[in-house]
């Protein structure tokens, strides 16, 4: 195996945090992929450009996705990664593994691919790196024999991601992790068989300290959240204050819609009043608890950048149930795909479309009806449709109020 | 020898069968938790069980030996049960309290480090990079080491106001929440693409690559059989070499990075927010990256000194105002500061009430 000089990258080698160039040369020393692709590096850090090229279509018999095809520019000088394809296999609810079967991954990954993994992609997948294109059908029947799927790429349901939820939190308002395996369950076909105009995420997160980015990073953010009270444990409220707290600053005056009160007595919320931030609770975890009825906030279109900007999701759904079977949410994702469908052009996220089309257009084409928590403000310019159903609305409820004399707005 | 069986749709492995039996006792039952350490948290629920967390970082590109080392440390004191974590931290958990000092101690011994927890700054996002990208115009895995090393005491421990996300991408596809991040860095291109006509008409649809432009800065070149490209309109996005190679927009000398500051997901307190572009441009300087580094500890610092307990970066900039957060980084305000893109118009100042 030829043996590279890697004077740049080795710098990464040293300090204190773990380095991954450590760890390409430990896949290396028996791995010839790995070994090129230290090569392969050292190169970019020279000239300081990439040499990968585009993927072209590789894959398993059957899907159109979860392989991501990569070669390399530089394949005569670096033969082992002169094909490195990606796979993308399809991660456990919450990362959670047990070492036997983290592995077996391991093992097979070591004898047909290149020994270097990302746990994990930014989607979610348990990412193996770099693999050549004849050993992708053996790939996969090892794996799916044992179990194991592949993950999503392309124009497909990307891979279902949630936070760890019930697992290991208290704050989860429902089952992130179950709703992750029954939607990932549910959506194989369009996981594995890219028939969308471009990717589409659904993320989850037990609620709004949205450990997993969903307002940020998904079409599709599906945000834990409850309609009823915050419980108190007045006794765990005195312990936080005799153990140095500063409740009057740290969470009565941090409380940003002030519904808080604090005499020092008793610790009151006007719950009412309270947006279910978190604040107070993520604080003083011992003595508050959210109560009542538990469910979702169901956001919609968030993205990175590239084309047009940068996207939040949009409430659409302010509070629905989070319980399996799951069906009224899968109704509505599956409504929300058939409006995409019939409205995105090519290479276009929800959220884009949303924007061409109107709110009104897609809420109309889920079903559902306009409500202030959908919006942070309403339009300041007056310029609208109206349709000759509004009209009619409009004229009707005129017609009502001269017939009782009572104005209604 | 013959290959298995082949089994497709079946999705990923039931989870249940991954949570130690802590977690199945207690699951969906926990009562509250408490961060011991920059390093060590424990679960508490309601059955009086507790389940402590050892988090340790992680390169996030993983050879297949360090994973069975992980594996090894989870078989000596964990029952064969971790998780990773969405910023690629690895999490022993322990239910026996009596693992828990030997474990630390293993880790130390094996060299990983402990921390991430709480108030600091933990595993930073990041995409490829020159590691594995296609599109990348830097390497994201180097500046994340190069970062981190510099930031090691807010790992493991030193306190700050309250988190502090880093996140890094390697181009502006941005694979990864970096425009939502605390403090982020975003490869840049600088130069207006260049075409090879001779390769285009072979390799790419018209009409794909016009239509691939944000700011339509592309028009047909029929006399090249190919398309021009108008220098005036372009903003480096790379979108049209994504979906066509012939145009090539990589370029050693004018790569770079920007540095974007501001942003979270959570809504504590306050919303989610975007980053905001502070630092337009600083080169490439494998394998350190020194400058890039420097300024992203800069503003970790400013913030660490002026922010209120519990203010993110963004909240605390809202509170002093965008003014004096240059004022008080000393960072250069330049014309790319100011929003000449789709939403200039929400970004202007509309009153007098500014500060000096
Ligand atoms: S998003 Fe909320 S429920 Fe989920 S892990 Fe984070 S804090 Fe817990
Ligand atoms: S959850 Fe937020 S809004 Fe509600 S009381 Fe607590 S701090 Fe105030």
């Amino acid at each position: 195996m030829k043996k590279y000089d890697t004077p740049l990258i080795d710098e990464l080698e040293k300090g204190p945090w773990p380095s991954f160039v450590t760890e390409m040369k430990k896949a290396g020393k028996n791995n010839e992929m790995a070994n090129d692709a230290v090569g392969h590096l050292e190169k970019c850090y020279q000239t300081k450009v990439g040499y990968w090229k585009h993927g072209g279509i590789v894959g398993v018999l059957g899907y159109g996705g979860g392989v991501i095809g990569r070669y390399s520019e530089l394949g005569d000088e670096f033969p082992g990664v002169a094909h490195c394809h990606t796979v993308r296999i399809n991660q456990t609810s919450g990362f959670f593994y047990t070492s036997s079967a983290l592995r077996e991954i391991c093992d097979i990954w070591d004898k047909y691919g290149s020994g270097l993994t990302n746990m994990h992609g930014s989607t979610g997948d348990l990412v193996l790196l770099g693999t050549k294109t004849d050993a992708l059908e053996t790939i996969f029947a090892e794996y799916s024999s044992r179990g194991w799927d592949l993950g999503s790429s392309g124009s497909a349901l990307r891979t279902p991601n949630c936070c760890v939820g019930p697992g290991r939190c208290e704050w989860t308002n429902y089952d992130t992790l179950d709703l992750n395996y029954a939607l990932t369950q549910e959506f194989q076909d369009e996981i594995h068989r890219p028939m969308f105009s471009y990717k589409f995420k659904i993320k989850m997160s037990g609620c709004a300290c949205d450990c997993v980015a969903s307002i940020a990073r998904a079409d599709m953010s599906i945000i834990g959240t409850w309609k009823g009270h915050i419980e108190i444990n007045q006794d765990e409220v005195k312990n936080y204050a005799k153990n140095g707290m500063d409740i009057k600053a740290e969470i009565v005056d941090m409380c940003p819609t002030q519904c808080i009160s604090y005499e020092g007595e008793e610790f009151k919320i006007n719950n009412a009043e309270c947006s279910r931030c978190m604040h107070c609770i993520t604080r003083m975890t011992k003595a508050l608890k959210p109560a009542g009825e538990r469910g979702a906030t169901i956001c919609i279109g968030s993205k990175a950048p590239i084309v047009v900007g940068s996207l939040l999701s949009w409430v659409i759904v302010p509070f629905i149930k989070v319980e399996p079977p799951y069906t009224e949410l899968k109704d509505l994702i599956r409504k929300i795909w058939e409006w995409w469908d019939d409205n995105a052009k090519p290479r276009e996220r929800i959220g884009e479309v949303i924007e061409m089309k109107g709110m009104r257009s897609f809420l109309e084409g889920i079903g559902q009806s306009p409500i202030p928590q959908q919006i942070k403000e309403p339009r300041k310019d007056p310029f609208m449709f109206y349709t000759e159903d509004d009209m009619a609305a409009f004229k009707a409820k005129e017609a009502e109020e001269k017939k009782t004399g009572k104005y209604k707005f | 020898m013959a290959l298995p069986q082949r089994k497709t749709d079946i999705g990923p492995p039931h989870y249940k069968q991954f949570l130690p039996p802590v977690i199945q006792k207690n699951y969906g039952k926990w009562k509250y938790h408490e961060v011991l350490s920059h390093g060590v948290m424990v679960h508490v629920g309601e059955s009086g069980d507790k389940l402590w967390t050892v988090r340790v970082a992680s390169p996030r590109l993983l050879s297949t030996a360090t994973i069975r080392e992980h594996c090894d440390v989870a078989e000596k004191f964990c029952g064969g049960f971790f998780r990773y974590t969405t910023r690629n931290n690895v999490e022993f958990l322990v239910s026996d309290e009596k693992q828990l000092e030997p474990l630390k101690k293993d880790l130390t011994a094996r060299g990983f480090k402990m921390g991430g927890i709480g108030a600091a700054i933990t595993n930073v996002v990041h995409t490829q990079g020159w590691v594995h990208c296609h599109s990348a115009c830097t390497d994201a895995s180097g500046l994340v080491k190069s970062m981190m090393d510099e930031l090691m005491e807010y790992f493991e421990s030193k306190t700050l106001p309250n988190k502090v996300r880093l996140a890094v991408a390697c181009c502006v596809n941005m694979c990864g929440a970096v425009h939502c991040s605390d403090i982020a860095v975003v490869a840049v291109h600088t130069k207006v693409p260049h075409v090879k006509h001779e390769l285009f008409k072979n390799m790419c649809e018209l009409p794909t690559v016009i239509g691939s432009c944000p700011t339509r800065a592309i028009s047909p070149d029929p006399a090249n059989k190919s398309v021009k490209i108008n220098a005036e309109k372009c903003m480096y996005c790379g979108n049209c070499f994504t979906v066509c190679p012939p145009i090539s927009i990589k370029d050693p000398e004018r790569d770079g990075v920007a540095i974007l500051v501001g942003g979270k997901i959570n809504s504590l307190r306050s919303n989610p927010k975007f980053s905001k572009l502070v630092i337009p441009y600083i080169s490439n300087e494998p394998p350190r990256w020194p400058k890039a580094v420097a300024a992203i500890k800069h503003i970790v610092e400013v913030y660490a000194a002026n922010a209120r307990k519990h203010e993110r970066v963004g909240e605390w900039i809202e509170r002093i105002g965008w003014e004096r957060f240059f004022s008080l980084t000393g960072i250069d305000f330049t014309f790319q500061c100011i929003d000449d893109f789709t939403f200039m118009r929400d970004t202007m100042r509309t009153s007098s009430t500014f500060k000096w």
